[in-house]
Protein backbone atom coordinates (compact mmCIF):
# COMPACT_ATOMS: atom_id res chain seq x y z
CA UNK A 1 0.00 0.00 0.00
CA UNK A 2 1.41 3.28 -0.84
CA UNK A 3 2.06 6.09 1.90
CA UNK A 4 -1.08 7.78 0.18
CA UNK A 5 -3.48 5.21 0.51
CA UNK A 6 -2.42 4.69 3.75
CA UNK A 7 -2.34 8.04 5.06
CA UNK A 8 -6.20 8.53 3.31
CA UNK A 9 -7.57 4.99 4.84
CA UNK A 10 -6.18 6.24 8.41
CA UNK A 11 -7.28 9.58 8.88
CA UNK A 12 -10.92 8.36 6.96
CA UNK A 13 -11.10 5.45 10.17
CA UNK A 14 -9.81 8.18 12.39
CA UNK A 15 -11.97 10.60 11.88
CA UNK A 16 -15.66 8.45 11.24
CA UNK A 17 -14.62 7.24 14.68
CA UNK A 18 -14.00 10.41 16.40
CA UNK A 19 -17.08 12.33 15.07
CA UNK A 20 -19.71 8.96 15.94
CA UNK A 21 -18.04 8.80 19.41
CA UNK A 22 -20.09 11.10 21.17
CA UNK A 23 -23.37 10.28 19.27
CA UNK A 24 -22.93 6.74 19.88
CA UNK A 25 -21.39 6.91 23.64
CA UNK A 26 -23.28 9.27 24.84
CA UNK A 27 -26.24 8.76 23.29
CA UNK A 28 -29.57 10.69 24.26
CA UNK A 29 -28.41 10.36 28.08
CA UNK A 30 -28.66 13.80 29.26
CA UNK A 31 -25.34 15.32 30.46
CA UNK A 32 -25.56 16.18 34.01
CA UNK A 33 -25.89 20.33 34.59
CA UNK A 34 -22.58 20.89 34.74
CA UNK A 35 -21.14 19.20 32.14
CA UNK A 36 -24.09 20.85 29.49
CA UNK A 37 -23.11 24.29 31.09
CA UNK A 38 -19.46 23.77 29.70
CA UNK A 39 -20.35 22.28 26.24
CA UNK A 40 -23.00 24.98 25.84
CA UNK A 41 -19.94 27.40 25.79
CA UNK A 42 -18.06 25.02 23.32
CA UNK A 43 -19.87 27.09 20.43
CA UNK A 44 -18.36 30.42 21.52
CA UNK A 45 -15.07 29.22 21.94
CA UNK A 46 -14.90 26.94 18.89
CA UNK A 47 -16.15 29.21 16.38
CA UNK A 48 -13.77 32.51 17.97
CA UNK A 49 -10.79 29.92 17.90
CA UNK A 50 -11.66 29.46 14.17
CA UNK A 51 -12.27 32.93 13.23
CA UNK A 52 -8.72 33.77 14.80
CA UNK A 53 -6.71 30.69 13.03
CA UNK A 54 -8.46 30.90 9.66
CA UNK A 55 -8.15 34.79 9.37
CA UNK A 56 -3.99 34.99 11.30
CA UNK A 57 -2.72 31.90 10.91
CA UNK A 58 -0.58 30.56 8.03
CA UNK A 59 1.16 27.19 8.96
CA UNK A 60 2.57 27.64 12.46
CA UNK A 61 2.88 31.32 12.27
CA UNK A 62 0.68 34.83 12.60
CA UNK A 63 -0.20 36.94 9.62
CA UNK A 64 -1.82 40.17 9.09
CA UNK A 65 -2.63 39.27 4.87
CA UNK A 66 -6.11 39.92 3.05
CA UNK A 67 -7.72 37.43 5.31
CA UNK A 68 -7.50 40.12 7.87
CA UNK A 69 -8.59 42.50 5.65
CA UNK A 70 -11.67 40.48 4.90
CA UNK A 71 -12.42 39.35 8.12
CA UNK A 72 -12.68 43.34 9.30
CA UNK A 73 -14.99 44.25 5.89
CA UNK A 74 -16.83 40.98 7.11
CA UNK A 75 -16.95 42.25 10.92
CA UNK A 76 -18.91 45.63 9.88
CA UNK A 77 -21.24 43.48 7.58
CA UNK A 78 -21.90 41.62 11.14
CA UNK A 79 -22.32 44.46 12.90
CA UNK A 80 -24.72 46.47 10.01
CA UNK A 81 -26.93 42.66 10.96
CA UNK A 82 -26.39 42.20 7.27
CA UNK A 83 -27.64 38.28 5.65
CA UNK A 84 -24.92 36.03 5.60
CA UNK A 85 -24.09 35.54 2.24
CA UNK A 86 -23.72 39.18 2.45
CA UNK A 87 -20.95 39.07 5.12
CA UNK A 88 -19.27 36.06 3.03
CA UNK A 89 -19.25 37.99 0.06
CA UNK A 90 -17.92 41.62 1.44
CA UNK A 91 -15.03 39.23 2.94
CA UNK A 92 -14.28 37.88 -0.36
CA UNK A 93 -14.46 40.46 -1.95
CA UNK A 94 -12.56 42.29 -0.03
CA UNK A 95 -10.10 39.89 0.25
CA UNK A 96 -9.84 39.57 -3.57
CA UNK A 97 -9.95 43.15 -4.19
CA UNK A 98 -6.68 43.63 -2.27
CA UNK A 99 -4.89 41.02 -3.28
CA UNK A 100 -5.45 41.95 -7.23
CA UNK A 101 -4.12 45.05 -6.57
CA UNK A 102 -1.52 44.69 -4.45
CA UNK B 1 -10.94 23.28 3.83
CA UNK B 2 -8.87 25.69 5.29
CA UNK B 3 -12.38 26.08 7.06
CA UNK B 4 -14.82 23.66 8.10
CA UNK B 5 -18.14 24.51 7.63
CA UNK B 6 -19.76 25.55 10.79
CA UNK B 7 -22.64 27.94 11.61
CA UNK B 8 -24.81 28.44 14.40
CA UNK B 9 -26.24 30.97 13.46
CA UNK B 10 -29.14 32.84 15.03
CA UNK B 11 -28.77 34.58 12.47
CA UNK B 12 -29.17 31.85 10.01
CA UNK B 13 -32.03 30.19 11.66
CA UNK B 14 -33.78 33.04 12.81
CA UNK B 15 -33.38 35.38 9.41
CA UNK B 16 -32.53 32.71 6.92
CA UNK B 17 -34.69 29.93 6.97
CA UNK B 18 -37.39 32.22 8.27
CA UNK B 19 -37.68 34.42 5.81
CA UNK B 20 -36.91 31.54 3.27
CA UNK B 21 -40.17 30.00 4.56
CA UNK B 22 -42.11 33.24 4.29
CA UNK B 23 -41.50 32.95 0.73
CA UNK B 24 -41.29 29.10 -0.42
CA UNK B 25 -44.23 27.37 -1.46
CA UNK B 26 -43.79 24.99 1.22
CA UNK B 27 -43.59 27.36 3.65
CA UNK B 28 -46.63 29.10 2.76
CA UNK B 29 -48.21 25.54 3.23
CA UNK B 30 -47.10 25.65 6.46
CA UNK B 31 -48.79 28.59 7.69
CA UNK B 32 -52.18 27.85 5.39
CA UNK B 33 -54.91 25.72 6.98
CA UNK B 34 -54.73 21.76 6.04
CA UNK B 35 -52.80 21.16 3.29
CA UNK B 36 -54.43 19.83 0.16
CA UNK B 37 -51.41 17.03 -0.88
CA UNK B 38 -50.78 14.14 1.70
CA UNK B 39 -46.95 14.42 1.04
CA UNK B 40 -46.91 17.50 2.46
CA UNK B 41 -48.95 17.15 5.01
CA UNK B 42 -47.20 14.15 6.71
CA UNK B 43 -43.72 15.64 5.63
CA UNK B 44 -44.22 19.11 6.26
CA UNK B 45 -42.22 19.84 9.19
CA UNK B 46 -39.66 17.44 8.47
CA UNK B 47 -39.19 18.70 5.15
CA UNK B 48 -38.99 22.24 5.97
CA UNK B 49 -36.67 21.95 8.39
CA UNK B 50 -33.96 19.94 6.71
CA UNK B 51 -34.89 22.47 4.23
CA UNK B 52 -34.15 25.10 6.38
CA UNK B 53 -30.64 23.42 6.91
CA UNK B 54 -29.82 23.45 3.32
CA UNK B 55 -31.12 26.90 2.55
CA UNK B 56 -29.08 28.15 5.64
CA UNK B 57 -25.48 25.94 4.11
CA UNK B 58 -26.67 27.35 0.46
CA UNK B 59 -24.42 30.92 0.76
CA UNK B 60 -21.55 28.66 1.56
CA UNK B 61 -21.73 26.15 -1.12
CA UNK B 62 -19.50 28.04 -3.91
CA UNK B 63 -16.95 28.37 -1.54
CA UNK B 64 -16.83 24.41 -0.27
CA UNK B 65 -17.35 23.43 -4.25
CA UNK B 66 -14.09 25.89 -4.76
CA UNK B 67 -11.98 24.49 -1.62
CA UNK B 68 -12.83 20.61 -2.64
CA UNK B 69 -11.77 21.40 -6.19
CA UNK B 70 -8.78 23.04 -5.14
CA UNK B 71 -8.21 19.35 -2.84
CA UNK B 72 -8.75 17.44 -5.70
CA UNK B 73 -6.22 19.41 -7.61
CA UNK B 74 -3.24 19.96 -4.50
CA UNK B 75 -3.62 16.29 -3.57
CA UNK B 76 -2.97 15.27 -7.39
CA UNK B 77 0.06 17.32 -7.14
CA UNK B 78 1.23 15.59 -4.14
CA UNK B 79 0.82 12.22 -5.54
CA UNK B 80 -1.97 11.57 -3.80
CA UNK B 81 -4.37 9.22 -6.40
CA UNK B 82 -7.30 10.92 -7.90
CA UNK B 83 -9.28 7.63 -6.49
CA UNK B 84 -7.49 8.34 -3.55
CA UNK B 85 -8.44 11.54 -3.00
CA UNK B 86 -12.37 11.09 -3.98
CA UNK B 87 -11.95 8.36 -0.85
CA UNK B 88 -10.37 10.61 1.44
CA UNK B 89 -13.41 13.41 0.66
CA UNK B 90 -16.00 10.67 1.19
CA UNK B 91 -14.69 9.38 4.07
CA UNK B 92 -12.77 11.96 5.75
CA UNK B 93 -14.91 14.86 4.80
CA UNK B 94 -13.22 17.78 6.61
CA UNK B 95 -11.41 20.12 4.45
CA UNK B 96 -8.43 21.38 7.03
CA UNK B 97 -7.12 17.86 7.53
CA UNK B 98 -7.37 16.38 4.26
CA UNK B 99 -5.26 19.92 3.41
CA UNK B 100 -2.78 19.21 6.18
CA UNK B 101 -2.56 15.71 4.69
CA UNK B 102 -1.63 17.04 1.17
CA UNK B 103 1.10 19.64 2.11
CA UNK B 104 2.71 16.85 4.96
CA UNK B 105 3.11 14.35 2.02
CA UNK B 106 3.28 17.12 -0.75
CA UNK B 107 6.24 18.56 1.19
CA UNK B 108 8.09 14.75 1.95
CA UNK B 109 6.66 14.27 5.27
CA UNK B 110 6.17 11.34 6.51
CA UNK B 111 3.07 8.93 6.23
CA UNK B 112 2.93 9.21 10.16
CA UNK B 113 3.22 12.54 10.55
CA UNK B 114 0.42 13.64 7.89
CA UNK B 115 -1.44 11.24 10.01
CA UNK B 116 -0.99 12.96 13.14
CA UNK B 117 -1.38 16.24 11.80
CA UNK B 118 -5.02 15.29 10.29
CA UNK B 119 -5.97 13.60 13.34
CA UNK B 120 -4.84 16.70 15.51
CA UNK B 121 -7.39 19.01 13.60
CA UNK B 122 -9.97 16.22 13.52
CA UNK B 123 -9.75 15.94 17.18
CA UNK B 124 -12.15 18.65 17.94
CA UNK B 125 -15.33 16.97 16.44
CA UNK B 126 -14.75 14.95 19.77
CA UNK B 127 -16.42 17.85 22.22
CA UNK B 128 -18.33 19.06 19.15
CA UNK B 129 -20.55 15.33 19.13
CA UNK B 130 -20.33 14.93 22.62
CA UNK B 131 -22.16 18.22 22.50
CA UNK B 132 -24.49 17.76 19.52
CA UNK B 133 -24.75 14.08 20.54
CA UNK B 134 -28.88 14.16 22.08
CA UNK B 135 -30.09 15.00 18.53
CA UNK B 136 -28.80 11.47 16.96
CA UNK B 137 -31.40 8.70 16.87
CA UNK B 138 -31.41 5.01 16.86
CA UNK B 139 -29.05 2.22 16.64
CA UNK B 140 -24.92 2.35 16.84
CA UNK B 141 -25.30 2.17 13.07
CA UNK B 142 -27.35 5.07 12.39
CA UNK B 143 -25.77 6.84 14.56
CA UNK B 144 -22.36 6.47 13.04
CA UNK B 145 -23.49 7.45 9.83
CA UNK B 146 -25.29 10.29 10.56
CA UNK B 147 -22.45 11.93 12.71
CA UNK B 148 -20.53 12.02 9.53
CA UNK B 149 -22.77 14.61 8.64
CA UNK B 150 -21.16 16.69 11.51
CA UNK B 151 -18.78 19.18 10.45
CA UNK B 152 -17.84 23.06 11.75
CA UNK B 153 -20.57 24.41 9.70
CA UNK B 154 -23.62 21.94 10.05
CA UNK B 155 -22.71 22.04 13.91
CA UNK B 156 -22.47 25.49 13.93
CA UNK B 157 -25.62 25.96 11.97
CA UNK B 158 -27.65 23.90 14.08
CA UNK B 159 -26.54 24.90 17.38
CA UNK B 160 -29.51 27.03 18.82
CA UNK B 161 -28.86 28.25 22.10
CA UNK B 162 -26.58 24.92 23.14
CA UNK B 163 -29.18 22.85 22.15
CA UNK B 164 -28.92 21.19 18.64
CA UNK B 165 -31.37 20.96 15.27
CA UNK B 166 -31.21 17.51 14.27
CA UNK B 167 -32.52 18.27 10.72
CA UNK B 168 -31.03 21.44 9.99
CA UNK B 169 -27.79 19.45 10.99
CA UNK B 170 -28.24 17.03 8.72
CA UNK B 171 -29.57 18.80 5.89
CA UNK B 172 -27.23 21.21 6.18
CA UNK B 173 -24.50 18.75 6.82
CA UNK B 174 -25.33 16.31 3.59
CA UNK B 175 -25.51 19.47 1.28
CA UNK B 176 -21.99 20.61 2.48
CA UNK B 177 -20.65 16.74 1.53
CA UNK B 178 -22.74 16.61 -1.80
CA UNK B 179 -20.68 19.80 -2.18
CA UNK B 180 -17.01 19.02 -1.15
CA UNK B 181 -17.34 15.42 -2.72
CA UNK B 182 -18.60 17.19 -6.37
CA UNK B 183 -15.75 19.70 -5.90
CA UNK B 184 -13.21 17.11 -4.99
CA UNK B 185 -14.15 15.26 -8.18
CA UNK B 186 -14.13 18.65 -10.02
CA UNK B 187 -10.74 18.84 -8.95
CA UNK B 188 -9.62 15.54 -9.74
CA UNK B 189 -10.59 15.91 -13.29
CA UNK B 190 -9.73 19.15 -13.95
CA UNK B 191 -6.14 19.50 -12.78
CA UNK B 192 -4.29 22.43 -12.82
CA UNK B 193 -6.26 24.21 -14.66
CA UNK B 194 -8.51 25.97 -12.21
CA UNK B 195 -8.03 29.15 -10.53
CA UNK B 196 -6.54 29.62 -6.82
CA UNK B 197 -9.81 29.86 -4.81
CA UNK B 198 -7.87 32.51 -3.11
CA UNK B 199 -7.58 34.58 -5.97
CA UNK B 200 -11.51 35.06 -5.45
CA UNK B 201 -11.05 36.15 -1.53
CA UNK B 202 -12.40 32.28 -1.18
CA UNK B 203 -10.56 31.96 2.10
CA UNK B 204 -11.81 34.92 3.61
CA UNK B 205 -15.02 34.35 3.51
CA UNK B 206 -14.57 31.54 6.00
CA UNK B 207 -13.21 33.34 9.31
CA UNK B 208 -16.14 35.98 8.18
CA UNK B 209 -18.92 32.91 8.06
CA UNK B 210 -17.53 31.80 11.67
CA UNK B 211 -17.41 35.23 13.14
CA UNK B 212 -20.87 36.01 11.58
CA UNK B 213 -22.21 32.67 13.34
CA UNK B 214 -20.36 33.81 16.80
CA UNK B 215 -22.07 37.12 16.70
CA UNK B 216 -25.44 36.26 18.06
CA UNK B 217 -24.45 33.51 20.30
CA UNK B 218 -22.41 36.72 22.49
CA UNK B 219 -25.06 37.43 24.75
CA UNK B 220 -24.00 36.26 28.01
CA UNK B 221 -21.21 37.29 29.88
CA UNK B 222 -19.76 33.78 30.21
CA UNK B 223 -19.96 33.20 26.45
CA UNK B 224 -18.46 36.45 25.30
CA UNK B 225 -15.59 35.19 28.06
CA UNK B 226 -15.61 31.90 26.33
CA UNK B 227 -15.34 33.48 22.89
CA UNK B 228 -12.08 35.92 23.93
CA UNK B 229 -10.43 33.43 25.66
CA UNK B 230 -10.70 30.60 22.76
CA UNK B 231 -9.38 33.10 20.10
CA UNK B 232 -6.70 34.03 22.69
CA UNK B 233 -6.00 30.46 23.63
CA UNK B 234 -5.69 29.76 19.54
CA UNK B 235 -3.39 32.53 18.61
CA UNK B 236 -1.07 32.37 21.36
CA UNK B 237 -0.74 28.69 20.77
CA UNK B 238 -0.54 29.10 17.06
CA UNK B 239 3.21 29.89 16.59
CA UNK B 240 4.25 26.92 18.94
CA UNK B 241 2.12 24.19 18.23
CA UNK B 242 1.64 22.03 15.34
CA UNK B 243 -1.77 22.90 13.37
CA UNK B 244 -4.96 21.88 14.77
CA UNK B 245 -3.58 22.03 18.55
CA UNK B 246 -4.18 25.63 18.55
CA UNK B 247 -8.14 25.24 17.97
CA UNK B 248 -8.36 22.06 20.28
CA UNK B 249 -6.96 23.79 23.05
CA UNK B 250 -9.36 26.72 22.28
CA UNK B 251 -12.29 24.18 23.85
CA UNK B 252 -10.78 24.57 27.49
CA UNK B 253 -12.23 27.73 27.09
CA UNK B 254 -15.63 26.40 27.69
CA UNK B 255 -14.57 25.66 31.16
CA UNK B 256 -15.15 29.50 32.14
CA UNK B 257 -18.75 27.53 32.57
CA UNK B 258 -17.84 26.37 35.47
CA UNK B 259 -17.76 29.53 37.36
CA UNK B 260 -21.10 29.98 39.12
CA UNK B 261 -24.36 31.38 36.87
CA UNK B 262 -25.19 35.20 37.58
CA UNK B 263 -28.76 34.16 37.55
CA UNK B 264 -28.73 32.29 41.14
CA UNK B 265 -30.60 34.06 43.07
CA UNK B 266 -28.24 34.92 46.00
CA UNK B 267 -30.05 33.87 48.71
CA UNK B 268 -30.49 30.55 47.39
CA UNK B 269 -27.37 29.21 47.37
CA UNK B 270 -25.69 31.84 49.91
CA UNK B 271 -22.61 29.34 50.56
CA UNK B 272 -22.15 27.93 47.81
CA UNK B 273 -18.35 28.12 46.41
CA UNK B 274 -18.48 30.31 43.93
CA UNK B 275 -16.12 27.96 41.70
CA UNK B 276 -18.24 25.08 42.22
CA UNK B 277 -20.01 23.36 38.51
CA UNK B 278 -23.07 23.23 40.85
CA UNK B 279 -23.96 19.35 40.96
CA UNK B 280 -27.80 20.35 41.86
CA UNK B 281 -29.23 17.16 40.04
CA UNK B 282 -33.01 18.40 40.67
CA UNK B 283 -32.40 21.09 37.65
CA UNK B 284 -30.47 18.91 34.96
CA UNK B 285 -32.27 20.35 31.76
CA UNK B 286 -32.63 23.68 32.91
CA UNK B 287 -29.49 26.00 32.39
CA UNK B 288 -28.91 28.32 34.84
CA UNK B 289 -26.88 30.62 32.59
CA UNK B 290 -30.00 30.54 30.71
CA UNK B 291 -31.41 33.81 32.17
CA UNK B 292 -31.17 34.80 28.53
CA UNK B 293 -34.31 36.19 26.57
CA UNK B 294 -36.17 32.98 24.75
CA UNK B 295 -35.69 32.43 21.20
CA UNK B 296 -39.18 32.84 19.61
CA UNK B 297 -39.43 29.64 18.00
CA UNK B 298 -38.68 29.28 14.30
Amino acid sequence: MTAAWTAVLVVGAATIAIKAAGPILAGERQLPTGVSRVLDLLAPALLAALVATQAFASDESLVLDERGAGLLAGAVAVLLKAPLLVVILVAAVTAAGLRAIS
Amino acid sequence: MRAVFLHTARSLLASVPESALRTSPAASEAHTPPPADERSATSRTPASSYRAGVRAVLPLIPAVVAFGASFGVLAQAAGIGGVASLVMSATTFAGSAQFAVVSVLGAGGTTAAAIVAAVLLNARYGPMGLAAADVFKGGPLRRLLEAQLLVDESWALSNRDGRFDRRVMLGAGAFLYVGWNAGTAIGVAAGDSLADPATLGLDAAFPALFLALLAPLLRSRTSVAAAFLGAAIALALTPITPAGVPVIAATAACLVGLTRPRSVPAGAQAGADAGRPQPDAAGRRTHPRDARPQEAST
